[in-house]
């Protein structure tokens, strides 16, 4: 059976042991083309809300 | 005609000159005196760091922009200002020390309606034994402050990925290199592009890579941390950094001043008072910021400097440098308007201007060495503020002296801000961050300090993309292409 990555992540060491830690899905979302495509937009519309709100 | 002088052209500076130019048009006369020829945008020198692009990628010629812009350039470094002039000269004046155009080491007075001075950090390598002052380039370390500190970055990283793929482990120790500093995000940034290139290179399994900084919590960054909306809760920017940099697979020691740097190692202090090495392979160490020394004199030619710029050499502005101890800080002693409270035709924009204190809650070791990281100006800020800045004096050229200031205050405005931890079409990711506002106001945000509802960050490819789309929109805008006025800072 393969060890999960955070299995291996949080037996790194103490520092490691109580941080929050994504799973494989978390992770695989980051670079999916079609979620990311849609978080760009999203993350482009509130990026320009702060800064017109800051000129 | 009235001339507006202003000093230094990077972030800052190069958007105060070219909106100044824009309004004042060619009835009055803008001069920029700035020592460099080129003119660099700094975030992308991270991914000079790991060779991910080249020096001229990320940097162009100002002479011509200058010229279309119609603006005067004299390529030089600003040395002293003479606010109220001198015996000989009625007008104030800047000295100026040529450093190109063929008049390398002259001087010259440059006299003045209005000054900006816009000069940036003077990157102090000589705060810390060892990190590189006299070689301007780090000594035992190496730093991506300027394109020529990436490029050597770059190649001393390309020697230890050699050594690892001829089998000898190496050692990353990458952060801050003295216990007063700030730019912990382009540190961040760089150590998380030199994990995801030693994957690339196969040879990550070699690499230990350690983050050492003088942040007291993973995710300060200089603005005491930030809280973000996440999936319903809100939640301290401490959670997600040291998230990710389990997940990564670096350590990290913070709440640390580093005292000393030798061949291979540091030595520090932290902030429970206790002291010890640490050994490297490759470090990138980013030094203090300071000012860069001008001086002031009055007019019969004494040393005014002390009434002009605060201790750390940053000139003084409208601020509250009296607020006292850190219970006593408010937003509202963050200044609004930049200009100099002795001599109203001078102002300070992006870095150069002196804060009334740190943002982060101030921390110092039991035997008295400060270890807190000074507030950061980044890009957005810079850029806002010069434009401000450039706008203000404008209306005093056209309007009079009784013109209304422009105003933007760090304690009301927001900044986006997009972090890299990796390049890559498709592979790479970033941290896209939003704060609102930069200076927290416990007046009005009791708990975080920060209005939720605009302070957000996730990390992601779209991410990437946003920064890869900034690199390439920002020198658009610094080359005055048609339509530049419309991108904002
Ligand atoms: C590696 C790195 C990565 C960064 N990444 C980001 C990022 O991703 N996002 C972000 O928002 N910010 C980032 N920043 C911060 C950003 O670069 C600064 O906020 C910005 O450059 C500040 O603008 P400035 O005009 O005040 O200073 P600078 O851009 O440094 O400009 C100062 C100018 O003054 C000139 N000068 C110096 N001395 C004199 C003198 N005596 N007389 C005349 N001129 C002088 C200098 O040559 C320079 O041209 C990063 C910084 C670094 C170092």
């Amino acid at each position: 059976m393969s060890v999960k990555q955070e299995e291996v992540n949080f037996a790194r060491n103490e520092q490691s042991e109580t941080t929050m830690m994504p799973g494989k899905f978390a992770t695989a979302m980051r670079t999916n083309l079609i979620w990311q495509f849609i978080r760009f937009v999203i993350i482009n519309l509130k990026m320009l809300v702060v800064v017109s709100k800051s000129h | 005609m009235a001339r507006v002088v202003i000093l230094g052209g990077g972030v800052s500076g190069h958007t105060a000159a070219t909106f100044a130019a824009k309004w004042l048009g060619s009835s009055h006369e803008v001069v920029v005196v700035t020592p460099n020829a080129k003119w660099n945008w700094i975030p992308s020198n991270i991914w000079v760091g790991v060779g991910q692009m080249t020096k001229e990628e990320v940097t162009f010629d100002l002479d011509p922009v200058y010229k279309k812009a119609g603006i005067t350039y004299k390529q030089a470094k600003a040395v002293s200002l003479n606010p109220e002039g001198s015996e000989s000269e009625t007008q104030p004046f800047v000295t100026i020390e040529y450093t190109g155009q063929g008049k390398e080491g002259e001087s010259e007075d440059v006299t003045y309606d209005y000054v900006i001075n816009a000069t940036g950090p003077k990157l102090n390598f000589g705060a810390t034994p060892g990190l590189g002052e006299g070689s301007q380039l780090g000594e035992h370390t190496v730093s991506v402050c300027t394109a020529d500190h990436a490029e050597h970055a770059n190649h001393k990283f390309l020697e230890s990925i050699e050594k690892m793929k001829a089998g000898e482990r190496q050692k990353f120790l990458i952060g801050t290199g003295h216990g007063m500093c700030t730019c912990q995000g382009a540190a961040f940034e760089y150590i998380f592009n030199i994990e995801h290139e030693l994957k690339k290179a196969g040879v990550r399994d070699m690499a230990d890579i350690k983050w050492i900084s003088n942040e007291s919590f993973l995710g300060d960054f200089g603005m005491g941390g930030l809280h973000m909306k996440v999936g319903g809760y809100v939640v301290s920017s401490k959670i997600f950094s040291e998230s990710l940099y389990a997940e990564r697979g670096v350590d990290w020691m913070i709440g640390a001043h580093v005292s000393k740097v030798e061949a291979g190692s540091i030595d520090y202090e932290l902030l429970d008072g206790s002291t010890g090495s640490e050994s490297f392979d490759f470090a990138m160490l980013i030094p203090p910021f300071a000012g860069v020394g001008l001086k002031a004199y009055a007019k019969d030619g004494s040393d005014i400097t002390d009434t002009v710029f605060a201790p750390n050499g940053f000139m003084k502005v409208d601020a509250n440098y009296a607020a006292g101890a850190y219970e006593n800080w408010k937003a509202s002693d963050w200044p609004r308007t930049y200009q100099n409270p002795t001599y109203s035709n001078m102002f300070a924009c992006g870095i150069a201007f002196a804060p009334p204190h740190i943002i982060s809650k101030p921390m110092s070791s039991p035997n008295g060495t400060p270890i807190n990281p000074t507030p950061p100006r980044t890009g957005m800020p810079s850029g806002i503020i010069g434009k401000a800045v450039a706008h203000s004096v404008c209306d005093l050229v056209t309007k009079g002296e009784g013109a209304h200031l422009h105003e933007a205050s760090m304690a009301e405005m927001g900044a986006a801000c997009v972090a890299s931890a990796g390049k890559g079409l498709t592979t790479g990711t970033a941290a896209a961050m939003t704060v609102f506002p930069v200076v927290p106001d416990f007046e009005k945000y009791p708990g975080t300090g920060r209005d939720t509802d605009y302070t957000f960050g996730e990390i992601g490819l779209a991410g990437h993309w946003i920064k890869h789309i900034l690199h390439h929109m920002f020198i658009y805008k610094a080359k005055l292409k048609p339509g530049w006025t419309l991108i904002p800072e």
